[in-house]
């Protein structure tokens, strides 16, 4: 079941595009806004609600890389992994987040809090490495840094 | 030297409405909508030698040229910002978006009225979280003055503008999987043609154009042809947004006239290399071109002098490789995220990428076998211009190829001695698998 926010959300999206269908993955962003993921139930009311098969809405949700089909932490750590990070050395963070955390690439933290990503080039290349926690950017990470980076979001 | 683009940028605290109008912005805005029919501004801007800056490099104003016009022609008409910056060491479109995002605004208004387009979309990355966050306040401040909504100026014409943020994928970046996107379907590449002019989102006329494409139109309308030209140091027009990332002493983006060389990008903007590394190579525009080494550092960056040197402009951010860094790792690197960033829509990217992925990372942990370099050499060829649906595989083996023909000996070194010559063993990297990522 959809709630009346996310009906009301979606209900604008659709007043934006010819037909309903074209909205499906504003429908994705605000579930997974409200609730942190999209699970199966969500995505047959998404389904029920746009008139379209649960698997079409399933292959756009699982072919994008942001809209999360399992449960994710409080908060989802998007690590950049693309060249010029891994020029600059995003390995080291990477090691330092898996011994802090106890977490490998894919996996949430025991307590629920974090969810650790791989993520493609975030954009800050001349910042190398780079790391998102929610919507906040960290740039010229530092490993000694990390620990009181995470301390902020505990 | 100037440097219309960047000389109002401010990325602690951007220009708000009144501020850039101050410095002239909306100025062409007006000169236009009540001076200019769109066939006239159409004309400037393929005069101007414009030419794309998302990397393909086709003339801006003759890619406008082909959308149908007249009171025959299919209406909305769209036009996009492609602001899905993901090109991995690219970051040129985030300085613009973050520090001057009237311009951006107004170089689209520009645009969709010169192929008198009704609707307007900023597709963002979804990693952009500033610059989402400028631009809705800026939309608010351009509806607000009139510059958007309905009868601009008085004009009769109208244009809605929209902030679409993505979640993910890099193919998103190209343009008819942008429209998919955009329509709420996978973002695999459409068949062209028809192509998106004639036939672009929703089945209607539609542009596409690059962030930075668009900043350039405002300074060529004020301005006019002839000064865009002469900005250059080349034969396209303007300056260009250029950056080098990587172990330089200075990593950065820079405004310059378009065909400095790369040895003054690399050794006066960004300062040279970090004490105690060599350089070795660099790929001069994005993860999807060609390495360049020491011996082409007296290349132009404009289009043409970087194709003769067998490489491509791309977005025109460098990546450098230094002495320290294993080429072969570093292609793996490249080839894992092309080979993630696949749509899977044809079967050679598909299937091919994560194939060439594979054989680097034995080669990197020390498994390569006699032959890999043959079959490396065979995948470029195979995975080339002509065998896949879109451009994704043919820029992923950009890279791998050069590399194949500068850097040989790293990779039948690893191959020979057993091992990655840059690192221990116990450091060779591990594969991050697809069913990893949530």
């Amino acid at each position: 079941m959809l709630s009346e926010t996310e009906i009301h959300a979606i209900d604008h999206e659709v007043s934006l595009v010819p037909y309903k269908k074209a909205a499906v993955i504003e429908a994705l962003k605000i579930v997974q806004q409200e609730r942190g993921w999209v699970s199966d139930e969500s995505v047959e009311a998404i389904a029920d609600y746009l008139e379209i098969s649960a698997a079409e809405v399933d292959s756009v949700a699982t072919f994008y890389n942001l809209i999360f089909r399992r449960p994710v932490g409080r908060h989802v750590i998007l690590l950049c992994d693309s060249i010029s990070c891994y020029v600059m050395g995003y390995q080291t963070l990477y090691e330092a987040l898996q011994q802090q955390l106890n977490v490998k690439f894919g996996e949430t933290t025991a307590d629920k809090n974090f969810t650790l990503l791989p993520n493609a080039c975030l954009g800050c290349c001349d910042h190398a490495p780079a790391l998102m926690i929610g919507e906040d950017l960290y740039r010229d990470v530092k490993v000694e840094e990390l620990e009181g980076i995470l301390k902020k979001y505990v | 030297m100037e440097r219309p683009l960047t000389k109002n940028i401010n990325q602690a605290q951007p220009l708000n409405l009144k501020e850039y109008e101050a410095v002239g912005g909306y100025a062409a805005v007006r000169k236009v909508i009540q001076g200019m029919t769109p066939q006239e501004v159409q004309k400037v801007v393929q005069d101007s030698t414009l030419k794309g800056r998302g990397g393909a490099g086709f003339n801006t104003g003759m890619k406008w040229s082909f959308v149908p016009m007249g009171p025959d022609a299919r209406h909305p008409k769209y036009l996009i910002a492609n602001a899905d910056e993901m090109e991995p060491g690219t970051f040129k479109d985030r300085l613009l978006l973050e520090g001057n995002p009237h311009q951006l605004i107004e170089g689209m208004i520009l645009s969709a009225y010169a192929i008198q387009a009704d609707i307007s979309y900023i597709f963002l990355r979804w990693a952009y979280r500033k610059a989402a966050q400028l631009l809705r306040k800026c939309f608010a401040e351009a509806y607000e003055a009139g510059y958007l909504g309905k009868n601009i100026l008085g004009s009769g014409w109208s244009l809605e503008m929209y902030l679409h943020t993505g979640v993910g994928r890099y193919i998103c970046g190209e343009e008819t999987a942008l429209l998919n996107a955009l329509e709420g379907k996978r973002a695999t590449p459409r068949a062209k043609p028809p192509f998106p002019q004639v036939s672009g989102l929703f089945g209607k006329p539609t542009i596409v154009n690059n962030v930075e494409t668009f900043c350039c139109i405002p300074h060529i309308l004020n301005n006019g042809v002839e000064w865009f030209k002469g900005l250059s140091k080349s034969e396209d027009g303007g300056t260009k947004i250029y950056g080098v990332s990587g172990k330089v002493k200075r990593p950065g983006a820079w405004e310059l006239p378009m065909g400095v060389t790369m040895r003054e990008l690399l050794e006066e903007h960004a300062g040279g290399m970090l004490d105690g590394y060599q350089f070795r190579g660099a790929l001069p525009g994005g993860a999807s071109t060609d390495f360049l080494t020491a011996d082409h550092l007296d290349v132009k960056m404009d289009f043409k002098s970087v194709a003769a040197a067998g490489s491509r402009l791309g977005t025109g951010t460098m990546v450098v490789l230094d002495d320290a860094t294993c080429p072969v790792g570093f292609v793996h690197n490249l080839q894992h995220f092309f080979a993630q960033e696949s749509c899977g829509w044809c079967t050679p990217c598909r299937e091919g990428l994560p194939w060439v992925e594979k054989i680097l990372l034995r080669m990197e942990q020390g498994r390569g076998k006699t032959g890999d370099i043959e079959l490396l050499e065979m995948h470029s060829k195979m995975l080339g211009p002509g065998n896949t649906f879109c451009a994704l595989a043919p820029g992923a083996v950009e890279p791998l190829q050069s590399a194949l023909k500068y850097f040989r000996e790293d990779f039948e070194r690893h191959i020979i001695e057993g091992k990655c010559p840059y690192h221990s063993a116990t450091e060779a990297p591990k594969r991050f698998s697809k069913s990893m990522v949530v």
